[in-house]
């Protein structure tokens, strides 16, 4: 008892903050494991023991197997490796022509204002409707799977990102104006630099569209990948085959937009560490 | 001599759908080369304008503008705008570069303006490390790093707290009269205007003319504004400019 008392006498203000803020961390990540080991164990159990259809609802243990099986004949590197890299081509094509696109727009005004109702039809027309016609153009294949991931993201994106080249301050523009500069200085030394951080979050969004994008189109138009496995899988009453894709699928997820957001962390850690 | 610049008759109104907004009127005056004048008037009676068209951002509806031998112009706005994604020193050459004129000659100019005003040693700093007097040091090399034959000043303390407020603009004040400037300030505040001008001029009311002209002597040294304030001339010129600038606060309230 004395012992305490000295112990919590000893601490600064400083470290109860410390220890109160871990403790606090810790807490979260203890109750993030419990859902994610409760959920996992009524799901095993109410299927093992019958409560729950196993042939409809799979199990946790039924997927590790067939995820093992998947690794074993090499086929799940196949059908995760054609996902992945269709995701990230049509995510940096997206980037790439959105940046673009949404810069030509800042650059000339009045065609963002020509543009703009084919915009905003464009970005809230369920891009699903047009995967049929994608595979009556460009046949079934990873072309068709690409463009359908580009049309997921890419009016939405431009959208934004113009919308974060206007809100630039009124004021800095002035300030390159009256320094001599031009249209194209003000895009190059202001709008730019000022707006990585908002790109960098817009990547955030579009990574994820870009997948969904990505699935709609193997839903469609493939012979392989994750999207095309969760099709197969339900026709033919497999469906520990969709549901450990669908696994996949959210290991992917997470993975590509923790790859982004260690991006922005750097970016912010190097702004930051420059400015000490 | 020449004036370094001269207004004749300008005027200029804003216009929208349903309106126009008469800002400028017909107005006139002159800058002599060296000369610190300073531009009080009501807030909101189109003072930036006046500076937006002598800048040449905007074009003048009537009247005209003329510039003496040549009419390089530097503008110091009211926030000091540093990019934060710039170092001091590269937020300090952007004039250069954007006249793609980053000579060896230029930027040893400029790293003499850095030592000069104490901002060397920071050079290599992000903008937020600075304290705010140190921001407007830099903004105003930024501007003089391009050696303007005018500078123009619109209201480059006002965003700053009073007592730092005090010592830039003295600050500010005493670099460019050492350097010879011919500078024009914008201000509301008359205190700032007597303290660092050479004369005040007061605009009335929107549409602004010119209503009042006044020349500032002190028979004492202009770096200290506290023995400047504190003299009797001060109180004499603060109370002709006030009376001036209250004649058209009245007739708003009465509006």
């Amino acid at each position: 008892m004395i012992f305490q008392t000295t112990k919590s006498t000893n601490l600064t203000n400083q470290q109860a903050y410390v220890l109160a803020h871990k403790k606090h961390h810790h807490r979260v990540t203890f109750f993030r494991l419990l859902i994610l080991f409760t959920f996992l164990f009524v799901w095993e159990y109410t299927t093992s023991v019958g409560y729950v259809d196993i042939f409809f609802f799979s199990s946790p243990t039924a997927i590790l197997r067939y995820l093992y099986d998947m690794i074993m004949d090499l086929s799940f590197f196949r059908h995760t490796g054609i996902t992945l890299l269709e995701t990230i081509a049509s995510f940096l094509l997206v980037t790439f022509f959105s940046l673009a696109l949404a810069t030509l727009l800042w650059y000339r005004n009045s065609l963002s204002e020509i543009l703009e109702p084919y915009l905003v039809v464009l970005n809230s027309l369920p891009k699903s409707a047009l995967a049929p016609l994608l595979i009556v153009w460009l046949g079934t294949g990873s072309k068709t799977i690409i463009v359908a991931g580009i049309s997921v993201a890419v009016f939405g994106s431009i959208i934004s990102l113009y919308t974060g080249f206007c809100q630039a301050d009124e004021d800095m523009l002035k300030l390159i104006y009256t320094l001599g500069g031009n249209r194209k200085d003000a895009l190059f030394k202001v709008i730019l630099p000022s707006s990585v951080p908002m790109i960098l979050s817009n990547m955030k969004v579009n990574i994820g569209l870009s997948l969904v994008g990505v699935i709609i189109g193997e839903f469609l138009a493939a012979r392989q990948g994750l999207g095309y496995l969760i099709i197969y899988g339900s026709q033919v009453f497999q469906l520990n085959m969709v549901i450990t894709s669908i696994m996949i699928l959210c290991a992917i997820a997470m993975g590509l937009y923790k790859i982004i957001q260690t991006l922005e962390h750097s970016y912010k850690k190097k702004t930051n560490t420059l400015n000490r | 001599m020449k004036p370094v610049l001269s207004l004749e008759n300008v005027s200029y109104s804003y216009h929208n759908l349903k309106s126009e907004t008469p800002a400028l009127s017909e107005i006139s005056f002159q800058v002599k080369e060296g000369e610190f004048l300073a531009i009080a008037g009501p807030s909101g009676c189109g003072k930036s304008t006046l500076l937006s068209i002598i800048a040449g951002l905007l074009k003048p509806e009537k009247g005209t503008l003329s510039f003496g031998s040549s009419c390089r112009i530097g503008y110091m706005l009211q926030h000091d705008h540093l990019f934060e994604w710039r170092t001091i020193y590269q937020n300090v050459i952007l004039g250069l570069e954007l006249n793609k004129t980053v000579t060896k000659e230029n930027t040893d100019y400029v790293l003499q303006l850095l030592k000069d005003y104490g901002l060397y040693s920071f050079r290599d700093k992000k903008p937020s490390e600075l304290s705010g007097g140190m921001r407007q040091r830099a903004a105003l090399i930024r501007t003089m790093a391009t050696k303007p034959d005018l500078l123009l000043l619109d209201e480059p303390f006002s965003a700053l707290d009073f007592q730092t407020r005090l010592t830039v603009s003295a600050d500010i004040g005493n670099i460019i009269r050492s350097t010879g400037k011919t500078a024009i300030l914008i201000t509301h505040d008359l205190s700032e205007a007597i303290t660092l001008a050479d004369r005040v001029l007061v605009l009335s009311k929107r549409p602004a003319m010119v209503k009042y002209e006044l020349p500032i002597h002190f028979e004492i040294d202009r770096t200290s504004p506290l023995a400047i304030r504190a003299t009797p001339v001060y109180q004499t010129y603060f109370n002709l400019l006030w009376k001036e600038l209250s004649d058209d606060l009245s007739d708003n309230e009465i509006n």
